[in-house]
């Protein structure tokens, strides 16, 4: 495992679009890891379907990403080249599947967040986000349809998934504020157009979930404490694991193609 | 991926229901048009085919899990991409030829409970571990192509729904073995060790291959009615042959050794392999393989794991037709 990471210039724009190839690459992942093993086959092909999805914005961020850099790096070294210090996700996306329920809610918290997003990005000032915006928004419309009829077949099931699904809402409600958070560098990029900014979309994102929240007769916790850190790489424990496990080949064999 | 054993049926036509019926199916058959769900058949023709394209749809299902167990760890976002919308695809195929075995009348669930029970077979080459990522290359380059073999003969299967499943199903497949063939190349391109690890997946892998087609023509048992019904084209032998004689050209093009020194080339351009040893098939078969066990249990795993969701949907789908017929009668 003698492989040095990549060394990355992360200018405000460069950083933009890393973040958010990120997010789409482990939240992949995460869907990827189902493929086989899902609680019925439809299932397993509508979890590799989002996946796909997902990995397919990845790789267009990070190509724009290495486009703007300019210094040799590609999707595949920035998925693979980087370690758990250098990868700038939401804590969110990393969080491990758990049951369904948790792999659900997780996917609904990001969705419905993804969702509005991408769908402002498409005014981004940026034509190459305005193009990948449009592709997403799609995308991330129908993951958000999919996850909210399962919140709402969970809720509003039996006792054993209604209890399910609620742990999951409470363990992992922490962790949705950071998609709102907003630094300096990319302030400049919201001023100049081409980015948004991300608290406007706020009230509408939790309209959504409350309202499917309630649908499922479940409920939201009290505590407004958010846990954040992935924009700047302090990330769980949990994604050192999945990054060992993702990024396994091109550690052990350097500069090899595939 | 591909079905096994596809000489296998339930005897003759000795429980045939009515004779005069039994030689009008024979005569359709014949001229051959296409039997469908609703037309009248020898309940041996209906079992046999419940058995093969439920076998097949397990295959599928199962044969998820040897390549699955790479999508985390593909080399590069382009081949995680593609081995996960492969293993998609065979999903895919395992849905529609389950709903095919339910055109004769049994349910999935019945069938997918068969298959955990451990009643019901899967192809033996699921049972075998993917140990690198030339594992994934030779897969598809070699047992995807092997299902090609066999299942293209399928697509002119007298039984409607299976033979319209096999055309869909053959054009991914065909995909797929591209796709691995291609794995393979830049494989072979590569450097020593990834040379190397093509070459071990091909030791490991061919002779299990070769399996795939079944015993040998002397020795297989009831092949006569699958020909006579046009469920079978061809025997395994003619198919092996066709496998062998289309792979050599490619091992030697990848600059790969095929494991089988004592091959040789007949007067008639065929390839002439060594004998199998039809006692480890036998083993496999028999739940002894690698990994039957594990294959086994991790279908069971999933579905044991999942049994709250599928109940969860169901409640709640019980819920809002009472809600709704409720409200329709206020």
């Amino acid at each position: 495992m003698a492989v040095a990471n990549i060394e990355v210039s992360e200018t405000p724009l460069v950083l933009y679009a890393l973040r958010r190839a990120d997010d789409a690459l482990i939240l992949g992942h995460r869907l990827s890891e189902w493929c086989g093993h899902a609680p019925a086959m439809e299932e397993d092909m509508a979890l590799a379907n989002m996946g796909l999805d997902l990995l397919g914005q990845a790789r267009e961020l990070y190509t724009y990403a290495a486009k703007v850099e300019g210094r040799g790096n590609d999707e595949d070294k920035f998925a693979y080249l980087r370690d758990v210090r250098q990868y700038r996700n939401l804590l969110l996306v990393e969080q491990p599947n758990g049951d369904f329920a948790r792999t659900m809610v997780r996917q609904f918290f990001y969705a419905a967040f993804a969702d509005l997003y991408w769908r402002a990005m498409m005014a981004s000032s940026d034509p190459t986000f305005a193009a990948i915006a449009a592709k997403s928004e799609k995308e991330c419309a129908y993951h958000l349809r999919h996850s909210s009829e399962w919140i709402v077949r969970l809720g509003d099931g039996t006792e054993e998934s209604h209890r399910r699904v609620q742990n999951a809402i409470d363990d992992l409600w922490a962790y949705t504020g950071e998609m709102f958070a907003v630094d300096d560098g990319e302030r400049g990029l919201i001023d100049a157009g081409i980015a948004i900014d991300p608290a406007t979309l706020k009230s509408r994102w939790l309209k959504t979930v409350t309202g499917i929240v309630n649908e499922a007769t479940l409920a939201l916790p009290k505590s407004d404490w958010m846990q954040q850190g992935g924009r700047v790489g302090s990330h769980s424990e949990h994604l050192g694991h999945l990054l060992s496990e993702l990024q396994s080949l091109q550690r052990t064999f350097p500069g090899a193609t595939w | 991926m591909y079905t096994q054993a596809l000489n296998s049926s339930d005897g003759d036509d000795r429980g045939v229901e009515d004779v005069a019926r039994a030689s009008q199916f024979q005569a359709r058959i014949d001229a051959d048009e296409r039997i469908e769900p609703n037309d009248w058949m020898p309940a041996a023709y209906r079992k046999t085919l419940t058995r093969q394209i439920s076998q097949h749809a397990h295959s599928e299902i199962v044969g998820m899990l040897p390549e699955g167990n790479w999508i985390t760890r593909a080399p590069s976002l382009r081949r995680k991409a593609a081995l996960l919308a492969k293993v998609q695809d065979e999903c895919g195929h395992g849905l529609y030829l389950y709903a095919a075995a339910e055109t004769l009348g049994t349910s999935r669930e019945e069938l997918v409970d068969a298959m955990l029970s451990g009643k019901a077979k899967y192809s033996s080459i699921f049972n075998y571990p993917t140990l690198t990522w030339a594992d994934i290359g030779t897969i598809g380059w070699l047992v995807d192509g092997a299902a090609i073999m066999n299942q293209i003969p399928l697509c002119r299967c007298s039984y409607g729904p299976y033979a319209r499943a096999m055309i869909r199903v053959c054009k991914e497949e065909s995909f797929h073995q591209r796709q691995g063939f291609e794995i393979m190349v830049t494989l072979c391109r590569g450097t020593v060790e990834q040379k190397a690890m093509a070459q071990n997946a091909l030791d490991r892998w061919w002779w299990p291959v070769l399996m795939m087609f079944g015993p040998p023509d002397q020795v297989s048992q009831h092949s006569d009615t699958s020909t006579k019904w046009k469920i079978k084209r061809f025997s395994n032998d003619e198919l092996r042959q066709k496998f062998i004689d289309a792979t050599v050209p490619q091992a030697e093009f990848l600059g790969l050794t095929i494991p089988d020194p004592g091959m040789k080339q007949n007067e008639n351009g065929n390839w002439v392999h060594s004998p199998i040893d039809w006692d480890e098939f036998k083993q496999v078969l028999a739940g002894n393989g690698p990994c039957n066990r594990e294959r086994l249990a991790a279908r069971r795993k999933a579905h044991e794991e999942g049994a709250w969701v599928r109940e969860a949907a169901m409640a709640y789908a019980e819920k809002r037709k009472s809600r709704q017929l409720a409200q329709a009668a206020e």
